[in-house]
């Protein structure tokens, strides 16, 4: 099905545009003076927030608002998810009460001091990549790079073979990537993913081990196992959650140090901007946009909202709100006020963001050791994901200087 | 001035315990916990400030 382009923004949105995708940043400046809340009559009605205080009240508002689907699409609405308020993959599609429970089964294994233990992998996985690229002087930082290092820590998280990461990317394109086709295809498209994951969760249940489809198959919920649907529904979660998201925070970092040399520079002089740089990269370049779907007919901030409208939460959009943030459109990589929304606002912030900022930091660090300048390769295309989720998947680099 | 933290509004983004370890710590989930309930001293202000102004939740409030 070929969609015809979005000619206003403003009355048409899709987040799937060829416009968008290339570049968004332009398109939200407009829509935030225009608007600033976008509408589309596509995916079966749609809503685009384009400030920092619209986004942060929706995030917050699950009175009105629901997580029972976060992926827009052309089905209507909920007809492939479990019943609210569990969705099919929970926590991240689930609503209050049953949000927190479900949240706080995964939380202690992404907390703080758990992840950290991860880095030293992370930093092995890593210097193994760069090793591979060896001398060369034309490199893809995207498809040699970036995109191995999420699938290697959530493979070794879960306790799936390092090998079985070429499937995960193709789950992730799948699930997220997939938008426009009709629903039956896409669920269709669905059933290599479906059988992947029942398979191991079958193996794990055989032979458990320390990972997290074991400890999700040992949790319990007020005295009971979670459901097979529970189990299945979380693993689907961080393989598509934990994967293409830090592979595109890791590329868009990558993509403007290429770009940007002074920066460049200024971080092999000054490592020790490198966790504000971090933060600055994830405001500027947040990779992720949310979904959520109205409950119930509700007028917001005078827009009619009909129930089961799509709302496309754009915490991109928040974190490049003039009114939120100075600057909001330079990117200052020793910025020292930084509120951005990265990984999302309220209660369903990025279960995995601990993760994430350690496989950024790890992976920027590694990468720094080894070239000190690199810059676009302009005879090959740089392409950007299409989808809620935006990074480099081609990312072409010459590397003019290494160590 | 002292650390004021908002426990309802902490989502565990962990940018206070990152930024000044000596003031704040987390709990198994990774909500943030205050280390120093008391009167800040001025190297302690200026860290706290910082944490204030890199949570995204709006949790942390210096004040009296």
């Amino acid at each position: 099905m070929i969609k015809p382009p979005v000619t206003d923004f403003a009355t048409d949105f899709d987040h799937t545009d060829e416009a968008w995708v290339a570049d968004p940043y332009p398109i939200m400046e407009d829509l935030r003076e225009r608007c600033p809340v976008a509408h589309s009559d596509r995916y079966g009605g749609l809503w685009a927030p384009m400030t920092y205080e619209a986004v942060a009240a929706i995030a917050n508002d699950t009175e009105h608002f629901t997580s029972r689907t976060v992926v827009i699409n052309n089905g209507r609405p909920g007809d492939d998810a479990l019943p609210a308020p569990i969705g099919v993959a929970p926590p991240i599609s689930s609503d209050p009460p049953f949000h927190e429970i479900a949240r706080r089964l995964l939380l202690p294994a992404f907390a703080p001091r758990p992840i950290a233990a991860l880095e030293p992998f992370t930093r092995e996985l890593c210097a193994r990549l760069l090793d591979e690229m060896a001398d060369a002087e034309f490199v893809d930082a995207s498809v040699q790079y970036a995109e191995h290092i999420p699938v290697g820590l959530i493979a070794k998280l879960c306790g799936l073979p390092q090998e079985d990461g070429e499937q995960f990317r193709e789950f992730v394109r799948i699930v997220l990537e997939g938008v426009d086709l009709p629903a039956e295809e896409r669920i269709e498209a669905f059933k290599p993913v479906e059988d992947y994951i029942s398979a191991a969760v079958y193996e794990r249940r055989e032979n458990p081990d320390d990972g997290l489809i074991s400890y999700l198959l040992d949790a319990e919920i007020t005295g009971s196992k979670l459901s097979d649907e529970h189990v299945f529904g979380s693993i689907i979660l961080l393989i598509v959650a934990g994967i293409d998201t830090t592979w595109s925070a890791i590329g868009s970092s990558i993509w403007h140090l290429a770009n940007n040399p002074e920066d460049l520079a200024r971080l092999i002089a000054h490592p020790e901007l490198l966790p504000s740089a971090v933060e600055e990269f994830l405001r500027a370049y947040a990779p992720v946009s949310m979904a959520r779907l109205v409950k119930d007919d509700f007028e917001f901030q005078g827009c009619p909202m009909k129930k089961d409208d799509w709302i496309f939460l754009s915490f991109p959009a928040a974190n490049r709100d003039p009114n939120a943030f100075d600057n909001a459109d330079e990117v200052l990589i020793d910025r020292e006020i930084n509120r951005h929304s990265a990984f999302g606002l309220g209660i369903h912030r990025c279960l995995g963001s601990n993760l994430a900022r350690m496989e950024m930091t790890v992976a920027l660090e590694e990468w720094l050791k080894r070239y000190t300048k690199f810059e676009l390769n302009n005879s090959e295309p740089t392409t950007f994901s299409q989808g809620q989720v935006r990074g480099p998947r081609r990312l072409p680099l010459r590397i003019l200087e290494r160590k | 001035m002292k650390i004021h933290l908002d426990t309802e509004k902490c989502q565990g983004h962990g940018r206070c315990y990152s930024l000044a370890p000596d003031l704040f710590d987390c709990d198994d989930l990774g909500t943030a916990l205050v280390l120093v309930t008391g009167e800040l001293n001025d190297e302690q202000l200026a860290k706290a400030k910082l944490a204030e102004g890199n949570c995204p939740e709006f949790a942390i409030v210096i004040g009296d």
